[in-house]
């Protein structure tokens, strides 16, 4: 996974560190169906399957992941959501 | 960067629309009762429309006494979380020994537990439907099971499922 440092402005910061799927989906669901679309999530996972996981959501909702890093076995990830939810 | 895969359809202006997963839950243990259940949950924080058919031993996930009370079957089940030779599974309290190992290796994970996942699924609107014949065959009635299940028999949920994108059996 690629380091982006240019990160846009985060709205929420969700910490997902200790959780296994489903939850990090769950909870980061819930989190941008609040959001507008536009505003950025920031998501800390440390689920390994997460690396794959965040990314399909993100395809499956019509969010877009805008930056992620991986460091330490503790993942970023920055989803900005999508207009046509 | 990746473009969401629904970005051609909605280019049309046409609301595309959301993709569907039905499953059915046939088992009524407790290490088979997640996998739909995460599957469900998962699917449907995706934006899915998700249906669940419980069917046979399935039935007993919406079962108000049962579904607190599914079991980890320690007989003829060699990947069980209780490393003992077969034939002992079926000494008593082999089950419960089982079951009890299974719980609190999921607690350990913070894993939600059983009606906390069927809370979460109802709550993003998950659909549960209860097989009819099976309430006929086992003799379960409407009221012994949660709220907000639909009573269906297989061609209602054929119904459902044939509109459906992923369709899986568990």
């Amino acid at each position: 996974m690629t380091t982006q440092t240019d990160v846009p402005n985060t709205h929420e910061t969700l910490d997902t560190s200790g959780l296994l799927c489903p939850l990090p989906v769950y909870k980061a669901g819930m989190v941008l169906g609040r959001l507008e679309p536009g505003q950025v999530l920031e998501l800390i996972c440390t689920d390994p399957g997460s690396l794959q996981d965040i990314p399909a959501m993100a395809r499956q909702r019509g969010d877009t992941l805008v930056a992620s890093e991986d460091l330490n076995g503790t993942q970023r990830f920055w989803i900005e959501k999508g207009t046509k939810q | 960067m990746t473009l969401p895969a629904s970005e051609a359809a909605t280019d049309s202006g046409v609301e595309p629309k959301p993709k569907r997963l039905a499953l059915v839950a046939s088992k009524g243990t407790l290490d088979q009762a997640y996998p739909p259940l995460i599957l469900a949950t998962t699917a449907a924080s995706l934006g899915w429309e998700v249906g669940i058919y419980f069917t046979f031993y399935g039935l007993d996930i919406l079962h108000q006494d049962r579904f607190e009370k599914l079991r980890v079957a320690s007989l003829a089940n060699p990947a069980g979380p209780i490393k003992i030779p077969n034939l002992l599974g079926a000494v008593p309290g082999a089950t419960a020994a089982a079951t009890k190992v299974m719980k609190s290796w999921m607690k350990k994970a913070s894993m939600p537990d059983l009606p906390e996942f069927i809370e979460m699924a109802q709550g993003l609107g998950v659909r549960f439907f209860a097989c009819a014949t099976t309430m006929g065959v086992m003799g379960v009635d409407e009221s012994d099971l949660i709220e907000g299940c639909d009573i269906a028999g297989a061609t209602a949920f054929l119904d459902f499922a044939a509109d459906a994108d992923v369709q899986l059996f568990v």
